[in-house]
């Protein structure tokens, strides 16, 4: 494993240690399942050796979407407002589409308030990485439910929800997004190996991550607890990921792995556990998110992976140099131009 | 009889009553209104273009307004042409010659009109035996049109293109204008079309060669006053405002008055902003879900570097309310067109008003303030989309571009625009260089005085680059903070930002008359109606007016001076609250208050002059 510790002088292949990629000091509760994923979010992105300043990180509102200002801290972010983070992501991929933007959300802010702006971003395919940090309550307004929830699922004041959840990553398959994948807060090397592909991939990665919230959603009743997942999560798959700079050939068992090729060339190894699962058929994918499973397990894994459908950029038929710093003689046309517009006018 | 509520015609709800119209005995050249109606879907649109550029090719000043209903086809619809030698192009609200085309609206159309006026009618409809007092063209349109258009279905679209023929006639409108303007109007593609079309053209004058002698006393003479000018409507001068200007990032939501401005913009954008080197788009454009999406993306594109912009109208505004108090906060830099219509709520949505002016300037919660551009004329719409983008960037705010259903969707008559030779100032970006010689900076230190910070772009390869953007409180370092005097010092600084503002946007405009000591305020396409009344209070009324048109807010010094030196101050707007006047008084003291006074008009037509005189002459007791 690569965790940050031990030697401090630990570089990755561009030269920068871990504490470059982290950002501010949580004000999130202690044990809280956020802090794990920003955990993760530093040691995939230093690991990978991405530019901090090459990537973009949106939010909108919530315990989750202020984790932006903990990870990354050499790179821009916006915390805007809520339920509409992939409007501001969506915009500053349409003004530099070199950039790498990573959206970090809660369940509120994608499933309830942001529910029309998520599936139009995914029907868009908007190439960035969507994280869904859910606990199924309502941290920062102290604890209300979520559409997220569970039916039956108990809040700390005695209140059951009676309403069925939305399933954020149905949704994701069945609307557009090209890569789908669920997973838990507290299992690193899943949850890493994951964010790794996502980074990897070309389109918009939505990635679910049941995130226990400490103080308002895990106890015994909730579905969302520390105690929950540890009990009743259930891995499609367990994953590798190997980047296309690294020449380690991985051995695995042939016939139970299966091998997806990532657009940088890099390698998805998904060994399969419990059954024989496909990522890339998307029927199937749909089907297994609807097939009632053992009461109370929640898949996790990678659900869905289409590298092939154009995304929203590739549709826009841009040039290589982001729109917004173009130069003033490549966006406004000539006196000439103008001319014969006033003209067809006369 | 039509239950429509806002219709044309002296009385309509909102107007002031007509005033007595002089006895037309002579001739009267160059100087009168027609009004075409009609049923929504059936062409007419084509027929009426024909007939304004008709006019306008003679070198006759000419206006044109339609007014539609929100519908695709069958209800009522009216267009009015006015033409005037002495340049006069607003509204006229006295209608000189009806077009009655329309069986559902002709009688109460007919009844509105003045004594005197001429009536061209659908011979059927029996007109002639409401009124002993108007000048009759009875028309059999059935009999005329089926020769000229041997295919049934096309009648209903062709039977309009006779009405021109007739009035060509009537009118002593040049045919070979006509010929051309008809072909113009169809284009080379679509030239067998513009043949049958002629063919009604011409069905039309031959039958009142032959059967209509001419009566009434209007007629066409060609002048020479519209050497080298354009004809076109707002929104599509506002479009190639921002094509020039180097938008980048269009994100627009479909809406009554303003999706013509988009689907204008898109089409230059396909035609003039392809590099011709690669092939590639310099422009991205983004049919968003809804409002609250378009303009978070164009938010987002603004802070990411873009001159990103969307364009809208009053119930996108309402939606647009939250995102635009974010981006006054962050500084982030974006333009909003607003093709303001008749609110509140879904309002009239084809019907034209002032309605967003204290709207947008003081658009979200907590405490707000935003400039707010007001076009008058297409040339304006083109001058100021562009310099909406320069100043979003410069000041790292968002601009309001208040344009309405008037000036956006009727054609008019303009000067050509003139190309944007200067810069175009993108405001206090540091690039990757600037970092290394200045070591880093603070996002919101007003290092220069003026209250504008220095920001970088994402995507700026330097380490020392990113700052946080949060619409949350934040510190002169966009840091998290929830520091009282960082807030007070924050939002100081934003007010001090405004205040820069004041000598950054376009200046008042002032039309002087000598002898004046009662003034007129007016702002956007209120202008035309409060020219043509200082003339009219002038020469009928012997009161001698000054006009001074606001182009933008935060209002300049230019408009304290003018309460000042005027006794009487006159703020002329379209909408029943007096939006421009409260944003006066906001910062008036209470003698400068105490000289104003309010015309509104909001009928949901546009303001024409002799309701805005009436109202005058009335207040001031004449």
């Amino acid at each position: 494993m690569s965790t940050p510790g031990g030697t401090a002088k630990k570089t990755n292949r561009i030269g920068l240690e871990v504490m470059q990629y982290r950002g501010g000091k949580t004000t999130l509760c202690a044990g809280c399942g956020h802090n794990a994923i920003t955990e993760r979010l530093v040691e995939t992105f230093w690991e990978m050796g991405v530019q901090p300043w090459d990537v973009a990180k949106v939010s909108g509102i919530g315990c989750s979407s202020k984790t932006p200002a903990y990870f990354l801290g050499l790179s821009h972010g916006f915390n805007g407002v809520h339920g509409r983070a992939p409007a501001i992501a969506t915009g500053a991929l349409l003004a530099n589409h070199n950039l790498i933007g990573v959206v970090v959300t809660g369940d509120g802010d994608t499933v309830s308030i942001g529910l029309g702006q998520f599936m139009h971003m995914l029907r868009r395919n908007v190439p960035l990485i969507y994280i869904i940090e859910n606990n199924g309550v309502y941290g920062l307004t102290k604890g209300q439910f979520s559409a997220t929830a569970d039916v039956g699922s108990k809040l700390k004041t005695g209140v059951v929800n009676d309403m069925p959840p939305i399933d954020v990553c149905l949704a994701g398959v069945e609307l557009g997004a090209t890569f789908v994948a669920r997973s838990f807060s507290g299992d690193k090397r899943q949850l890493q190996a994951i964010l790794k592909a996502a980074l990897s991939h070309k389109g918009l990665s939505v990635i679910d991550v049941i995130s226990p919230c400490t103080t308002f959603n895990d106890h015994e009743g909730s579905t969302k607890s520390y105690g929950y997942m540890r009990d009743h999560e259930e891995a499609l798959h367990d994953i590798d990921f190997v980047p296309a700079y690294d020449d380690i050939s991985v051995e695995y068992e042939e016939g139970t792995t299966r091998e997806v090729e990532m657009h940088d060339g890099s390698r998805l190894l998904l060994r399969k556990l419990a059954r024989d699962y496909d990522p890339t058929v998307r029927f199937a994918a749909i089907e297994l998110l609807n097939r009632p499973q053992k009461p109370g397990e929640v898949l996790t894994g990678i659900l869905y992976i289409d590298n092939d459908a154009p995304t929203l950029i590739d549709r826009l038929q841009l040039g290589d140099a982001p729109l917004g710093t173009l130069p003033v003689d490549k966006v406004r046309p000539s006196r000439e131009a103008l001319e014969r517009v006033m003209e067809e006018l006369r | 009889m039509s239950t429509y509520a806002a219709r044309p015609g002296p009385g309509a709800s909102g107007e002031a009553t007509s005033h007595d119209h002089p006895a037309r005995t002579s001739r009267i050249v160059n100087d009168f209104s027609i009004q075409v109606a009609t049923v929504n879907g059936s062409g007419s649109q084509t027929a009426n273009n024909v007939l304004m550029r008709s006019i306008f090719q003679m070198g006759v000043p000419v206006s044109g307004k339609n007014m539609f209903p929100s519908n695709i086809a069958g209800l009522p619809t009216w267009f009015t042409i006015r033409a005037n030698e002495k340049g006069y192009i607003g509204r006229k609200k006295e209608v000189d010659f009806l077009v009655a085309m329309n069986p559902e609206t002709a009688r109460e159309d007919v009844v509105n009109l003045e004594p005197g006026a001429a009536v061209l009618f659908d011979a059927p409809l029996k007109l002639e035996e409401l009124r002993s007092d108007l000048h009759w063209y009875a028309v059999p349109f059935d009999k005329l049109v089926a020769p000229v258009c041997p295919e049934a279905k096309l009648r209903k679209l062709v039977r309009n293109m006779i009405y021109p023929g007739i009035l060509a006639h009537l009118l002593g409108i040049d045919f070979e204008q006509m010929r051309k303007a008809l072909f113009k109007q169809f284009g080379p593609r679509k030239a067998k079309a513009a043949q049958l079309n002629w063919g009604a053209v011409l069905a039309g004058k031959e039958f009142a060669e032959r059967n209509l002698p001419k009566t009434d006393p209007l007629c066409i003479e060609q002048r020479d006053r519209n050497q080298g000018k354009i004809i076109v409507d707002g929104n599509s001068a506002a479009a190639l405002g921002c094509v020039f200007a180097g938008a980048t990032v269009l994100t627009w939501y479909p809406i009554t008055p303003s999706s013509s401005l988009a689907e204008a913009m898109i089409g230059y954008l396909n035609r003039l902003r392809i590099d011709p080197e690669t092939g590639k788009a310099t422009y991205a454009v983004v049919q968003a879900e809804d409002e609250l999406a378009a303009v978070g993306m164009a938010i987002g594109a603004g802070w990411a570097g873009a001159r990103a912009m969307t364009c809208t109208s009053g119930p996108g505004i309402s939606l647009m309310s939250e995102f635009v108090g974010l981006a006054y906060y962050v500084e982030v830099p974006v333009v909003i067109i607003d093709i303001q219509r008749v609110g509140p709520s879904t309002g009239l949505p084809t019907r034209t008003a002032q309605g967003d002016i204290l709207k947008n300037a003081v658009l979200s919660h907590g405490d707000t303030c935003h400039p707010v551009l007001f076009p008058s004329s297409p040339e304006e719409c083109f001058e100021f989309a562009g310099l909406a983008f320069d100043l979003a960037e410069q000041f790292q705010t968002p601009v309001f571009v208040n344009s309405d259903l008037d000036l956006g969707m009727n054609n008019w008559m303009s000067d050509p625009f003139p190309y944007p030779d200067g810069p175009m100032r993108r405001g206090k970006v540091l690039s990757a260089a600037d970092l290394d010689r200045l070591g880093g900076f603070a996002r919101y230190k007003d290092v220069d005085g003026d209250g504008v910070g220095y920001r970088t772009l994402p995507g700026t390869k330097h380490p020392s680059a990113a700052w946080f953007a949060r619409g949350s409180g934040h510190n002169e370092r966009a840091q998290y903070s929830e520091r009282q005097d960082d807030y007070v010092h924050n939002v100081d600084r934003l007010a001090r930002k405004f205040q820069t503002m004041r000598s950054y946007v376009p200046k008042p405009e002032l039309r002087t008359t000598p002898g004046a000591s009662i003034g007129i305020i007016n702002c956007g396409s209120s202008r035309y109606a409060c020219e043509e009344s200082s003339d009219q209070l002038l020469t009928e009324r012997g009161l001698p007016v000054d006009v001074l048109r606001l182009r933008a807010y935060p209002f300049g010094p230019e408009i304290e001076a003018f309460v000042d030196s005027h006794e009487r101050v006159y703020v002329v707007e379209q909408n029943r609250d007096g939006q421009l006047q409260l944003l006066m008084r906001m910062e008036f003291t209470p003698e400068r208050i105490a000289k104003l006074r309010g015309v509104r008009h909001y009928s949901g037509l546009p303001i024409d002059a002799r309701s805005v005189t009436d109202a005058i002459v009335k207040q001031e007791g004449l």
